[in-house]
């Protein structure tokens, strides 16, 4: 069975990913930003994911106004680094993983999230500078990498209610995977920024470390953010925090944060940054533990507990 | 026809993309969207009027085009994540451009950033900042605001 260990999140910067091509990042000013993630790699070469799958916006590379999806999953067993007007970055092609990928389309388009299926798709700094942050500058991506891309750029961007319960599905997709495959989730973009308009450079640092303590221990709350308190707050680019409530919708309703790093600014933008650990590893095998915990201890209990149990169940 | 009202346009300084403006600039954004090519670039700088003749864009949006005026190009329906890629036809960064949207030289757009940003305080909503500025008009003597929308 497939599992998800883990679900992590990242700003995405372009700035940071230029910084890296440029050979700059050990600039002071850049130095102070790559620091912050020095442990995330030596957290990911210890949980060595076997698939990633990567939350992430296109910045008009592989979509432009003609087409707009709002959710795209990309299936290819490919996607080369986009040129963004200075030429692709000088990354490694994104492998994909389309067993999986697919598995997932049918399981959560029947599930009522009505994705649209990528088989072509070239791929940006909002999913390559993550994978940049989380495992330096290998040769080869160390695994393959299944991209989603969500539209943060037309309003409305899907709703972070909607984010987070596809987040959920997504999870139920990967849990129902025969292979056993250790899956990690990246929810891509923020904190804090507007890139645009005369209010450009906005960053609200308060707003930001709310929503990275109430990722870790409410995240039901920040699923009622509206679109407009996340651009008075935290700018309009900012809105593309939604995207990290896809992956915590992934991942459990109590999880151990491991590790976080917050900054500002890269160029124009907060850089968050948080892992998140499932607490029992074995996601499919632990539901089956607790299910017959709860018959062996059903004639002891009342009949609330075992419905209580069913729900934990439900919920795990 | 006026542009529809939504509660997002009380937000200061800001132009949200939405349908309307997504509609009304689609061929300036496929203007943009053409410069991601090397030979559209050269060919847009060799003769940039005779370049945006290919697209159908308004008097207004070929104004703000030709004299790079980036809000104004937000305000006719231009996204950043394209209007960027005239940005960068022009060789200029990011950094560059918000500078120029904000009304500052980069050096002192750069300054801001470093020193943690523009404050959210003050720029949260146009209606609010009104109603304190006029409050504050109504009582003179009082303390000058603490309002940050005077910041970068």
């Amino acid at each position: 069975m497939a599992r998800i260990i883990a679900g992590i999140s990242s700003s995405h910067v372009p700035a940071i990913g230029a910084a890296i091509d440029n050979g700059r990042t050990q600039e002071p000013y850049w130095q102070r930003v790559f620091s912050g993630f020095e442990k995330s790699k030596e957290w990911m070469a210890k949980a060595k994911p076997d698939v990633v799958i990567g939350i992430y916006n296109d910045h008009a590379s592989a979509f432009s106004v003609e087409i707009i999806p709002t959710f795209a999953l990309g299936c290819a067993a490919e996607f080369p680094p986009a040129d963004e007007g200075w030429g692709p970055r000088p990354v490694p092609v994104v492998k994909g993983h389309p067993e999986l990928a697919s598995h997932i389309a049918q399981s959560v388009i029947l599930d009522e999230f009505d994705l649209t299926i990528v088989n072509k798709m070239e791929v940006d700094h909002g999913l390559t500078v993550p994978l940049n942050l989380m495992f330096g500058s290998p040769k080869e991506w160390p695994c393959p990498v299944i991209p989603l891309a969500v539209n943060v750029v037309q309003y409305p961007p899907p709703t972070g209610r909607r984010c987070f319960m596809l987040g959920k599905a997504i999870r139920k997709a990967v849990e129902s995977y025969p292979e056993d495959l250790k899956v990690v989730v990246f929810g891509t973009g923020g904190m804090s920024h507007q890139i645009s308009g005369p209010r450009a450079g906005l960053i609200n640092s308060k707003f930001d470390k709310a929503f990275l303590d109430n990722l870790t221990k409410d995240p039901k709350k920040l699923t009622r953010i509206s679109h407009l308190e996340f651009m008075r707050e935290a700018g309009a680019e900012g809105i593309e925090m939604v995207m990290w409530l896809v992956m915590r919708g992934a991942i459990d309703d109590k999880v151990d944060e491991v590790y976080r790093f917050y900054t500002v600014p890269a160029s124009n933008t907060a850089v968050g940054h948080i892992i998140l650990e499932n607490r029992q590893r074995s996601g499919p095998k632990r539901t089956a533990a607790r299910k017959s915990k709860s018959k062996r201890s059903a004639p002891a209990t009342t009949r609330r507990a075992a419905a209580r149990a069913k729900t934990a169940v439900r919920k795990g | 026809m006026p542009r529809e009202q939504h509660d997002y346009d009380d937000i200061p300084g800001t132009f949200v993309f939405d349908a309307e403006r997504s509609r009304q600039g689609y061929h300036l954004n496929m203007f943009c969207m053409s410069l991601m090519k090397e030979e559209n670039r050269k060919a847009f700088k060799a003769n940039e009027a005779a370049y945006l003749d290919k697209f159908q864009l308004t008097p207004e949006q070929r104004e703000a085009i030709l004299k790079r005026q980036y809000n104004r190009m937000l305000e006719l329906g231009g996204n950043i994540y394209f209007t960027a890629k005239l940005g960068a036809t022009d060789g200029h960064s990011f950094q560059h451009m918000a500078a120029v949207m904000t009304g500052s030289t980069q050096e002192d757009y750069a300054k801001m950033m470093l020193a943690g940003g523009r404050s959210v305080e003050g720029n949260r909503s146009r209606s609010s900042a009104e109603k304190r500025a006029k409050s504050a008009r109504k009582s003179k003597p009082k303390t000058r605001s603490k309002s940050g929308s005077k910041r970068g």
